[in-house]
């Protein structure tokens, strides 16, 4: 395995009672890049995340971070190892303020976690580093809100500011601009390259004009296998991925 | 969809009057001082033994309000200590503070292998494993010698506070009660106000993403178990001192299900309605005591409306008003 490769999977499956939800995937991260996994509906992406993240336990293969084998791990561990996920669903505290979804994050990492003898008031220590990740994701505004009170867009926001929080080497994204406004898109798609200036992003997209602009390795998944794999005009000119996935209709 | 940033919501909302914003240091005083005075108008044992009550219910408050997780066998917390604080101050001659600390220590260690077993069960079986456990645990009180079977450990002395201050004493053991039970419900109140009490929220809210942020959640949730355990635990132990009894009722699936029931009335995951279920729930049963076997229809009924009708409990359908 060369050194370059932060993430990789060998012979990655998960069935789901003899269905092979992802079948067989090598997946192979370069480190720093923006790699983009996409495919049709049930094509097995967010299966493949939940395996990556250990949310879900592999069938078979094999899956090493950094050079370490983590397939047999726990998902906090994976987390703190410096993998970290967000969800296709938005996943916020929702009755938490924007402030506290952000502490939560950093008091994890920060230490006292445990501490139940102590008043909250601690955290307050956390309240400038976390206005300042508020404010990289344009939140200012509403660092006392309450997250179910946010419109969507800002929700996924949060959840972006909340995972940089763990300042992790490696990010998965799943659909980060799903159900959002073209200015939203356009927001969101900005703060991916930012923060992907020194980490790497692992991907799921629909919109492909965000994956076209952003990554520089796409991989195409069909029915939880590897369809084609190469940067955007490699793939887009190969015929099967004309038929399997451009034809459906997703752009 | 575009969204125009509004203006900070707080600075819309015009600041909270005094009584709102410290609405909770308030109640906390007037029940403070209601405890203090009460004793003059009423029985204090009565009123003792609805502290440890509440202090219980309080406990079990912790896990199913403030992490969301329900134990159906708390009596054996509560059970257990009772009779290792009965047995502590009878047989072994130890003064009450260490009986109540004997019989407290019980309960942490009860909890811990308890919890173990059953942390990483969600929902329903979870609360079946406790229950289970609960009554594996009331069996071996049936069969132990030294809790004394059916009769139950009876005559336990109160004994002699740090060997100085005499407990049979009626004020002096209210004293130490209220102490007690006081001490026991600040402990809670900071648990759920600490960075540990922002987690078990943050856990309560979302598992997956707190899994995904590192947290080991199950740790966590262990960790209030024990927490949970060990102050009903300090509830069981004091009441055992407090009636020089320990019995087969306090370890009995239906004590799981009456601190249920008191929660439920007062109010699931608000930190007075604990409290105030337990005093009305056996005000209820004391008043009542003269219908005999039907104060068990009227606890069901009332069990059923709160769950149909008050799903927030007394005190919290009162500070919902309040906040409207
Ligand atoms: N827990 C599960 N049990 C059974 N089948 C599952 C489970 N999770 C996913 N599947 C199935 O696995 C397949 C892949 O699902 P997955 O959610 O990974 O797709 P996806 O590529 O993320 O799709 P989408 O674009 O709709 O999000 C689907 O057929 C789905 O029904
Ligand atoms: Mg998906």
């Amino acid at each position: 395995m060369s050194a370059d490769i932060i993430l990789e999977t060998e012979g990655l499956t998960k069935e789901f009672a003899g269905f092979a939800a992802v079948g067989g995937v090598d997946l192979r991260v370069a480190r720093g890049s923006i790699h983009a996994l996409i495919g049709p509906n049930g094509a097995g992406k967010t299966t493949c995340f939940n395996l990556l993240t250990k949310f879900l336990s592999p069938t078979r293969g094999r899956i090493v971070f950094k050079g370490q084998d983590i397939t047999a791990m726990q998902p906090a561990d994976v987390a703190r190892l410096g993998l970290v996920r967000s969800f296709q669903i938005s996943a916020v505290f929702p009755h938490m303020t924007v402030l506290e979804n952000v502490r939560i994050a950093l008091q994890r990492l920060r230490g006292n976690s445990m501490d139940f003898w102590r008043s909250r008031s601690v955290l307050d220590q956390y309240n400038n580093k976390a206005m300042e990740l508020i404010a990289d994701v344009g939140l200012s505004d509403f660092s006392n809100w309450t997250a179910v009170e946010l419109p969507y867009g800002r929700k996924r926001a949060l959840e972006i500011a909340t995972t940089l929080a763990l300042d992790p080497e490696m990010l998965l994204l799943d659909e980060p601009t799903a159900g959002m406004g073209h200015e939203d898109i356009a927001r969101i798609a900005q703060l991916i390259k930012r923060v992907a200036a020194n980490r790497t992003v692992l991907m799921v997209e629909h919109n492909l004009s965000v994956v076209a602009d952003l990554s520089d390795t796409i991989t195409v998944l069909t029915r939880g296998r590897v369809l084609a794999e190469g940067d955007y005009a490699t793939v887009s000119n190969n015929p099967d991925v004309r038929e399997a996935y451009m034809g459906v209709g997703h752009a | 969809m575009v969204h125009a940033a509004p203006p900070s919501q707080a600075a819309a909302v015009k600041p909270p009057s005094f009584l709102r914003a410290n609405a909770e240091a308030i109640a906390f005083v007037v029940m403070a001082a209601g405890l203090i005075v009460a004793p003059f108008f009423t029985y204090p044992l009565f009123l003792m033994q609805a502290m440890c009550f509440a202090l219980f219910a309080c406990a079990f408050n912790l896990l199913i309000g403030y992490v969301g997780l329900l134990s159906f066998g708390h009596a054996l917390y509560f059970g257990w200590a009772s009779y290792l604080a009965a047995h502590a101050a009878k047989v072994w001659g130890l003064t009450p503070e260490l009986a109540i600390l004997t019989g407290t220590a019980t309960a942490a260690i009860l909890g811990l292998v308890a919890g173990s077993l059953a942390i990483r069960r969600q929902g329903i079986y979870f609360a079946m494993i406790t229950l289970a456990l609960a009554q594996m645990m009331f069996f071996f009180a049936l069969q132990m010698k030294f809790t004394g079977g059916e009769d139950g450990i009876q005559a336990v002395p109160r004994g002699y506070l740090f060997g100085l201050i005499d407990l049979k004493n009626e004020a002096a053991m209210y004293i130490v009660v209220l102490f007690i039970f006081l001490g026991g419900f600040l402990l809670i109140y900071r648990i759920i106000h600490s960075p540990f009490g922002e987690v078990l929220k943050a856990i309560r809210e979302n598992e997956p993403r707190a899994i995904s942020l590192g947290y080991k959640t199950d740790r966590y949730k262990l960790i209030a178990f024990v927490l949970s355990a060990t102050i009903a635990g300090c509830a069981g132990a004091t009441k055992a001192i407090v009636l020089q009894l320990a019995s087969l009722t306090d370890v009995n699936w239906p004590m799981s299900g009456e601190v249920v029931l008191m929660s439920l009335v007062g109010g699931l995951g608000t930190i007075f309605g604990p409290v105030v279920g337990s005093f009305v729930i056996l005000l209820m049963q004391y008043k009542l005591s003269v219908v005999g076997e039907w104060v068990l229809v009227i606890q069901g009924i009332i069990f059923v409306s709160c769950v149909l009708l008050f799903r927030r409990g007394i005190v919290g359908e009162i500070a919902a008003r309040f906040k409207g």
